[in-house]
């Protein structure tokens, strides 16, 4: 059999440029943390912020990849599933126990979602699709202070308040918990993705979903696992985000902002982008809040949105997104 | 050797347009048949109509049982449909794609990878290559390996020799031959090439504007006066 | 003169008609309703201009109608300009700012333009924050005189029958013909000569330039108070509904689009046992779902279905995407 030529990989978006730009950020931040500390303690608390970014922009491209909607009530969704953690504590669950109950029900309340909501106009309108979620977010975010009210409540501080010092550098326990429960669950998420069979077949329903079904995967239910595991990426991002933000019904409401500008900043096609994409984000805009005199907290948004818009110019796929090549 | 596939008076629409009026065919266990006709004429709107990805009614029986459902039910049922376009994910690797193609199998595909292996010897050192970046013929016969995978009774195939060299349509009509002969695959063949295809098969039907407009098996359609004009050119 | 045609210049002027005559029927109250109602049709148009008729995505425009509002406050209250005059004017000061957005705007398309709309939407709101010494921060800034309900419903059904018409004539001719080629295929369009950066550009000028209008009446209605809070996110987001419940592409659906928006807030409120405190938005998060479920290309969609099937042409239907 003739051979033809061998091409190289097709382009996972992560071109060159891109990645040695990140790699010498990284060298950046090592020395900037080696040489001060406040710059260190700023930069692992950014990582930190940006891994409650990098999950729940994961989910958004989660779902984006798979049904190609914007879920505009992912924020609200994972802050639902965190004052359903708060009730089980309420009702006596310790918080290690209630913190994997929250990820089932989260799990459930995904597919739900997309069952009742979201399968009836999948395929009629991308408008429609989005103005549901939109809808979503205000029913929840409604249902959610009818139930509880609209007061602060806290929950026990899942790690502590400790502070661990390391070479004169003052670091949170909690800020470390929040990168290592991101990262575990982002890897898990990974691995379900390469290495089961599960994992292909939904990544087969969101790439081409009539081939798939010709090869006999039930797309219908490959998206609505999606939609499951990206409500559980919301419910950590929510979980994680409560010690600081404490509970209240708009609490994610930032957050899901930072997090659109993290995932469309790495591609929206692209989950290694988002992560990338999130943690950037936070440790940008910490380090700029600690050292631009003029950029205060309000202007933190703008700022978001200006970084977000000058590397959309430059490359306007995203960090990480592939150029699509359309035929005429 | 009974029919394994029955189409009896199937009608199937895109939308308000009516593609096929009536259509009967029946394809023996075993046998390899071909559906010939010019561009439009229905031929794979015919196998669409059997994996049901394209609104279809009349009377569909696999198996002498009715066929029912959508191309989820329809591969489960044992019916491999290489598609227009082939049906590879590109973006995905060979191995990849193969695992997809045994998607419904249950149980060791160490048996089955080992048979690909002989049927396809070059796709092992091509694992990791993605799907998109093959030759059109490569991506021929991973449609084909994939088929196989899903170990399934019959085969649909979507006009195998597009956009194909003259060699390499004669190999991949040699690997369907072995396939059928050898695996006992049943095979459903849509082609333009009517030349080619009359050689393997040994039922055909011709199509025409949506309707069976001639049938039989294949030595005698190639001495037919029309078809020798419209499809065969002399 | 069509019978199409006919039949939908009989329907605006029993509008017309209806409009004039509804104040001295309602309440204040309800005259502000009403305006408000006017006020959201007018920042619809301006958005489906945009989205509907030349295919780009924005979910920023809270953003020009904050722009809009606070040039008509600030012009106000520093300069005590004549209330009336300050729309032209915040007309104009959004049509530049929208072509200012319009041009890096032809880089990004589909969802990554709606995402960086969205959150110029979010961000333009916290600008006014940071510059409170002269915008008033998040107290705002009140115009120099106070109207009337009365007097802004019948101000901003005046401008929303004039933009109405001038939406109707501009999309009815070459421009909108340009537009609707630009929206259906861009390769198509520029190999036709259509200049690109010129038509998108000057749609999204014109699209903020209605929804700086709309922002200036906006805060004439309340109380002449132009405040950070009022424009945010809700806001945008709002317009956006009410432009997906018209349908898009289509003018004659945005009134039904603006009516619902206007009034939804209402009924939301007055449902029982869950119209209470919160609740109203439980309600208005489902009936919109529901509304999004039932009809999933807005009300132009539905009259385009209605409309077929006293016609059996072969038109398209009014694109949703």
């Amino acid at each position: 059999m003739r051979l033809v030529a061998r091409k190289t990989r097709v382009s996972t978006g992560a071109s060159v440029p891109v990645l040695i730009g990140i790699a010498a950020v990284c060298v950046f931040l090592v020395i900037g943390s080696l040489r001060s500390d406040i710059f260190a303690q700023q930069t692992v608390a950014g990582l930190s912020q940006g891994a409650v970014f990098a999950s729940l922009a994961l989910a958004l491209v989660l779902i984006y990849r798979a049904t190609e909607v914007i879920n505009f009530a992912q924020g609200e969704m994972a802050m639902l599933t965190t004052y359903i953690a708060y009730q089980l504590t309420i009702w006596g669950v310790t918080y290690w126990v209630a913190f994997p109950l929250t990820l089932l029900i989260s799990f459930a309340l995904g597919i739900f979602i997309y069952g009742v909501f979201i399968r009836p106009v999948q395929h009629r309108s991308v408008i429609a699709l989005v103005i549901i979620t939109v809808g979503l977010f205000i029913l929840i975010d409604g249902l959610v202070t009818w139930k509880w009210g609209a007061d602060l409540k806290f929950m026990q501080a899942p790690f502590g308040n400790q502070v661990y010092h390391a070479g004169g550098v003052a670091f949170a326990r909690q800020d470390i918990g929040v990168l290592a429960v991101t990262i575990v669950s982002v890897v898990l998420l990974w691995g379900l993705f390469q290495f089961t069979k599960l994992g292909l077949a939904m990544r087969a329903a969101a790439l081409r979903p009539a081939a798939a079904a010709l090869v006999g995967v039930r797309v219908d239910w490959m998206l609505a696992v999606g939609w499951g595991l990206a409500a559980v990426l919301g419910a950590v991002a929510g979980l994680m985000t409560e010690p600081t933000q404490f509970l209240q019904p708009t609490m994610m409401q930032a957050v899901l902002l930072y997090s659109f500008a993290a995932a469309v900043l790495g591609g929206l096609e692209s989950p290694a982008g988002s992560v990338v994409g999130g943690l950037a984000l936070g440790v940008f805009l910490n380090l700029v809040g600690q050292y631009v005199g003029w950029a205060t907290s309000e202007l933190r948004l703008p700022i978001a949105f200006v970084v977000l818009l000058i590397v959309l110019l430059l490359k306007p796929n995203g960090l990480f997104g592939r150029k699509q090549v359309r035929r005429v | 050797m009974g029919a394994l596939l029955q189409l009896e008076d199937v009608d199937a629409r895109y939308g308000p347009i009516q593609a096929l009026h009536g259509v009967s065919l029946s394809v023996a266990e075993g046998e390899i048949a071909a559906v010939l006709g010019a561009n439009g004429a229905g031929k794979t709107t015919t196998l669409r109509a059997v994996s049901g990805t394209v609104r279809r009614s009349g009377t569909l029986t696999f198996d002498g049982r009715p066929l029912r459902g959508g191309a989820e039910a329809t591969a489960r049922r044992g019916i491999a449909h290489v598609p227009e376009g082939r049906g590879t994910f590109a973006e995905l690797t060979v191995s990849e794609n193969l695992r997809l193609g045994a998607y419904t199998r249950r149980g060791g595909l160490k048996d089955d990878t080992a048979r690909v292996q002989q049927y396809f010897p070059w796709i092992e050192e091509r694992k990791s290559q993605q799907a998109g970046t093959l030759s059109g013929g490569e991506q021929q016969m991973l449609a084909l390996a994939r088929a196989f995978m899903q170990r399934p009774r019959m085969l649909l195939l979507d006009e195998p020799s597009l956009g194909l060299a003259p060699l390499l349509v004669t190999e991949i009509f040699r690997i369907i031959r072995e396939l059928n002969e050898h695996e006992g695959l049943t095979v459903l063949v849509v082609e333009q090439n009517a030349h080619i295809a009359l050689q393997l098969a040994s039922t055909a039907y011709v199509l025409e504007v949506g309707r069976v407009a001639l049938s039989g098996p294949s030595n005698e359609l190639q001495q037919h006066e029309s078809v020798r004009r419209s499809y065969l050119g002399y | 003169m069509t019978r199409g045609l006919a039949v939908r210049m009989l329907i605006v002027a029993v509008v017309a008609v209806a409009v004039s005559l509804l104040p001295f029927g309602l309440s204040g109250y309800h005259q502000g309703l009403a305006a408000r109602v006017a006020i959201y049709f007018i920042a619809i148009m301006g958005l489906n201009i945009l989205v509907g008729y030349t295919g780009q995505i924005s979910i920023g425009h809270g953003a020009f109608m904050a722009i809009g509002g606070y040039t008509t406050a600030i012009m106000s209250y520093y300069h005590h300009t004549n209330l009336l005059l300050t729309l032209p004017l915040s007309f104009a000061v959004s049509f530049v700012c929208g072509l200012a957005i319009g041009i890096p705007a032809l880089r990004l398309s589909g969802v990554y333009l709606a995402l960086v709309t969205f959150a110029l939407a979010v961000s333009i709101p916290q600008l006014p924050l940071k510059w409170s010494k002269w915008t008033g921060g998040s107290n705002g800034l009140r115009t120099h005189t106070t109207p009337s309900n009365t007097w802004v419903y019948g101000v901003a059904w005046g401008c929303a029958a004039l933009l109405f018409v001038g939406a109707w004539l501009l999309l009815r001719g070459r421009i909108g013909r340009a537009f609707r080629s630009i929206r259906d295929s861009e390769v198509a369009a520029a190999s036709s000569g259509v200049s690109l950066p010129v038509y998108k550009t000057f749609a999204f000028g014109v699209s903020a330039a209605y929804a700086g209008v709309a922002g200036s009446l906006f805060v004439l209605i309340t109380n002449g108070f132009a405040q950070p809070n009022e424009f945010g996110v809700t806001l945008s987001l709002q317009i956006l509904i009410g432009a997906a419940v018209a349908g898009l592409g289509s003018l004659w659906g945005t009134i039904a689009g603006a009516v619902f928006i206007g009034l939804l807030p209402q009924i939301s409120s007055s449902f029982p046992v869950l119209g209470s405190n919160h609740g109203q938005d439980v309600v208005f998060g489902l009936i919109v779902i529901l509304v999004m479920l039932a009809l999933p290309n807005g009300i132009a969609g539905l009259l385009w279905t209605i409309d077929s099937r006293f016609k059996s042409a072969i038109k398209s239907p009014p694109r949703a995407s």
